[in-house]
């Protein structure tokens, strides 16, 4: 699937350029796209290694186990494969609330750190796992407390009420969590690809 | 006053984790500034093993954007979003939210600055940027992390999530906004 979908991205583009006369603009693009992932992966590093190394002092002073203990009720509902005491929880509960407060920065490393441990459990290790799968689920839909971003580029246009926003990101994120979570439980327990263990 | 809490609440998170997590490390008796290099370390390794990922999602990304492609898919369903209630003006943004995140973003701020943030297009513009996450940055990245090639069904959920957020975005503008 994804293979089709990054063809058919970077087919149908170079077609579309072409019949437009304009197939100038794929050499630019390409090259400057290339050029700009090793820099977003560049500006990463920094950040990366600023996070996963206090991520680590908070790890080995057992604050993560613990904060994995008192999240347990849920967690072992949403990820039933992963053992309630796997590293893979905490850096679980670290990305989704970097993600709730909207500090998008730390949320990644966090991310990383949690797919890298769910991949030590994984059997097959060039597919996504049952966790990994609903991990990303929630990460991708996870509901939103404070979109800082948005309301730092409101400040900056003098909205009249900046916040005014929150409420309704609340409310629209927590329906697309809702779905991405039920989904995900469908995909798991119901369907061809969550069966064949 | 939510403003000023929010303002406070974003301004102190990040200096107070990295004063309180060490503090918390010392008392426990770790190593602490080991335990950092230890962990920054991994950083490191993570950050560089994604670029041939990031690179071939983004080069497909930008070209499909450069080339016009994106303007006719955004043609395309720009009938079904005005008959739910979305100005066209958002649309380019519906489009481009599991896409690209920094373009987003770009195209949010382009909106309020030519309307303003408290027009019904600003609000709505800021509501999709504040709802879902850009699910192909994502995926990209954290299975790059680790080398996955096979998404199973993570793309299906991610992009059914983007879809739902985004019709919820626009019901909930329409209920409080208009």
């Amino acid at each position: 699937m994804l293979n089709l979908i990054w063809l058919l991205l970077l087919a149908s583009g170079i077609i579309v350029a072409a019949i437009n006369g304009n197939i100038e603009v794929v050499t630019e693009a390409a090259l400057g796209a290339a050029k700009g992932a090793v820099e977003v992966c560049f500006d990463l590093i920094g950040i990366m290694a600023l996070w996963l190394g206090i991520m680590k002092i908070a790890e080995n002073g057992g604050l993560i186990n613990t904060l994995a203990r008192l999240l347990k009720p849920i967690m072992v509902r949403l990820f039933p494969s992963v053992p309630n005491d796997h590293p893979a929880m905490g850096a679980i509960i670290l990305n989704l609330s970097a993600n709730m407060l909207g500090l998008g920065n730390a949320a990644t490393p966090f991310g990383m750190k949690a797919m890298q441990e769910l991949q030590k459990l994984n059997k097959n290790s060039d597919t996504a796992s049952e966790a990994m799968c609903t991990f990303l689920a929630l990460n991708t839909s996870c509901i939103t407390l404070i979109p800082a971003t948005i309301i730092g580029v409101r400040l900056s246009f003098d909205s009249a009420n900046p916040t005014e926003i929150v409420g309704a990101c609340i409310f629209a994120s927590l329906c697309a969590m809702t779905i991405a979570v039920s989904l995900d439980y469908w995909f798991r327990t119901k369907s061809p690809w969550g069966r064949k263990k | 006053m939510l403003l000023d809490s929010l303002t406070v609440v974003s301004k102190w998170a990040i200096p107070l984790l990295l004063l309180a997590i060490p503090i918390y490390g010392y008392i426990k008796k770790v190593p602490v500034y080991e335990a950092f290099v230890e962990g920054a370390e991994e950083g490191f390794k993570t950050a560089v093993k994604i670029i041939p990922f990031l690179v071939g999602m983004m080069v497909a990304i930008s070209v499909f954007r450069a080339s016009g492609a994106m303007d006719y898919l955004i043609a395309a369903i720009a009938p079904l979003m005005v008959a739910l209630g979305a100005p066209p003006e958002v649309l380019p943004m519906a489009v481009m939210r599991p896409l690209s995140g920094s373009g987003t973003l770009g195209i949010a701020t382009e909106l309020m600055r030519v309307y303003g943030p408290d027009s019904f297009i600003g609000r709505l513009a800021s509501v999709m940027q504040g709802t879902t996450d850009t699910t192909f940055f994502v995926l990209t990245v954290y299975f790059g992390a680790v080398g996955i090639k096979k998404y199973k069904y993570s793309l299906y959920t991610g992009l059914t999530a983007d879809i739902v957020g985004l019709l919820a975005a626009i019901y909930i503008c329409n209920m409080i906004f208009r």
